[in-house]
């Protein structure tokens, strides 16, 4: 019968919900599935390390020493904007604590009035108006808020993230708000060190083929180089396109997603708002703009209290007041739905079973709308529980 | 003797996205705190707040340089200095503690620092104790 609270303090990072992969102690945020970016990872140093091997000796002899110098500043350029991009939090949106939940449920239901029984409510839309055109904002079932204009929920990731560009399997992470430029110089720069390493390798092989000066002309093994020239040939295509593309959208002020979606294309269509209608200013606001900070505290501490022996079925008086502790989470609550972590929904079964009966003794004032899903009920139950 | 117990009723003051996805709180004041706090001191708190996060991302020439510098540096200066909008979310905590003790603790209310709830809402708690 008896339920062992034990409270210890744990990193925010290891509590908020989402499918994202954490390092360095919160430090490091990526998305779940990183293969890609192993391989991203593997391209870039593996071709840059052939072309430093093979090609720079004999380049910075023949040609200039600044040859290996300025791929060497280029390549360490284009390591630090990808790990930048890869690392950081792309500006995920907080999920709504129940209290922010229960408001907006409330308001929703105050703007949709009375719904006859087995029609179907109205689709939780708000209409803002942004610059004169109007925006509408659309809820998020599984984050529980509106989201604010420009985000997007990825269901990769499994979060909200503000200014969504896209998911980027290559280098791991959602591409959004806080890591746009660092995506964009990534791609830029990318395609400046591929064009940089096709263009010396093509030198390289002219050279030795056609040598100009008195010195050694002995064919040797140029197998890295065909090598290197097939690797940037290919990446050439697809990086430098993707550079253009951005280089568009960011001179245009729009997102991936918007694009793809067609948000402000259309004879119908609202008008971009954002845009600035000047392709210098949107191109500073995009690149050279203030650097947002992260809403989500991942190394902030917070008290975790968690039940070491399950209670029984039948949940009496007397142990719903052993639940001394509060949950004290300041982190969004682990609302179960498919994509909640496994290792989430037993401590929530558990806070379940436990607290059925302190629903009735809630005071009029403070009774709960219904909620999306029964167990956030629980949850809110349990911290007003404390009260009685 | 009952026990005391702190009731905490929560006010959100959502975001204002008139002038687009710049942070701005609506000044519009909550019917809820109607008996609590006089409209215009609620008004110039909310009015400053917003006037503090534009200045956070005010497009100026300050930016520009910031990011400019930081560009050319893989923004590995950022190891050593702190953003301008770190700086004004210092600013902000300063003056919303300020605003706490002087104007909002007496009366039994609480202001919420935005960076806490993800920028989206400011929340005000209203503390009974009974």
């Amino acid at each position: 019968m008896s339920a062992v609270m034990i409270t210890r303090k744990v990193r925010k990072w290891e509590k908020l919900p989402g499918k994202n992969t954490f390092c360095c102690d919160g430090r490091v945020m990526m998305a779940r599935q990183k293969g890609v970016f192993y391989l991203t990872l593997f391209l870039i140093i593996g071709t840059c390390s052939l072309f430093f091997a093979f090609e720079c000796p004999y380049l910075a002899v023949h040609l200039s020493p600044a040859i290996p110098v300025f791929a060497a500043l280029l390549f360490l350029f284009v390591m630090a904007m990808l790990l930048r991009t890869s690392f950081s939090d792309p500006g995920v949106l907080p999920r709504a604590l129940p209290e922010e939940a229960t408001f907006i449920e409330m308001e929703i239901e105050a703007a949709n009035g009375n719904v006859p029984a087995g029609q179907r409510p109205p689709p939780r839309i708000r209409n803002v108006q942004i610059n004169n055109q109007i925006v509408k904002l659309k809820y998020c079932y599984t984050c529980k808020i509106f989201r604010p204009p420009r985000a997007s929920h990825c269901s990769i990731c499994d979060n909200c993230v503000d200014r969504f560009d896209h998911h980027c399997p290559w280098v791991g992470n959602c591409v959004g708000k806080r890591n746009y430029r660092y995506f964009y110089l990534f791609t830029l720069s990318l395609s400046l060190l591929t064009i940089y390493i096709f263009t010396f390798d093509i030198v390289h092989v002219v050279m030795r083929e056609y040598p100009v000066s008195h010195l050694c002309s002995q064919k040797e093994q140029t197998g890295f180089t065909v090598l290197e020239v097939l690797v940037c040939f290919f990446t050439l295509w697809s990086v430098v396109g993707l550079t253009g593309f951005h280089t568009y959208l960011i001179s245009l002020n729009q997102t991936t997603n918007e694009d793809i979606k067609g948000s402000w294309s259309g004879k119908n269509r609202v008008q971009n708002p954002y845009s600035h209608k000047n392709i210098i200013k949107n191109c500073c606001e995009v690149l050279c703009g203030p650097t947002y900070p992260s809403v989500l505290d991942r190394r902030g501490l917070m008290q975790d209290d968690s039940l070491v022996s399950a209670t029984c079925a039948a949940p009496s008086s007397s142990s719903s007041s052993n639940a001394t502790p509060q949950t004290t989470k300041t982190t969004a609550p682990l609302i179960p739905n498919e994509h909640t972590p496994d290792d989430a929904k037993p401590s929530i079964a558990a806070s379940a079973e436990k607290s059925p009966s302190p629903k009735e003794e809630l005071p009029p004032a403070l009774k709960l709308p219904p909620l999306a899903s029964p167990e956030t009920d629980a949850e809110t139950s349990i911290a007003k529980d404390k009260t009685h | 003797m009952r026990p005391q117990a702190a009731v905490a009723a929560k006010v959100f003051i959502q975001r204002d996205y008139t002038n687009g996805t710049v942070c701005q709180f609506q000044t519009k004041f909550p019917s809820e705190l109607e008996t609590r706090i006089d409209k215009q001191q609620f008004e110039e708190t909310v009015r400053m707040l917003n006037n503090l996060y534009a200045e956070a991302e005010k497009l100026g020439s300050q930016s520009y340089i910031e990011g400019c510098l930081a560009c050319l540096t893989a923004y590995t200066v950022f190891l050593c200095m702190e953003t301008h909008y770190e700086k004004i979310l210092k600013k902000i905590a300063k003056y919303i503690q300020e605003q706490n003790d002087k104007i909002y603790a007496p009366r039994g209310l609480l202001l919420t620092d935005p960076i806490e709830r993800g920028l989206r809402v400011d929340v005000r708690e209203r503390g009974m104790v009974c």
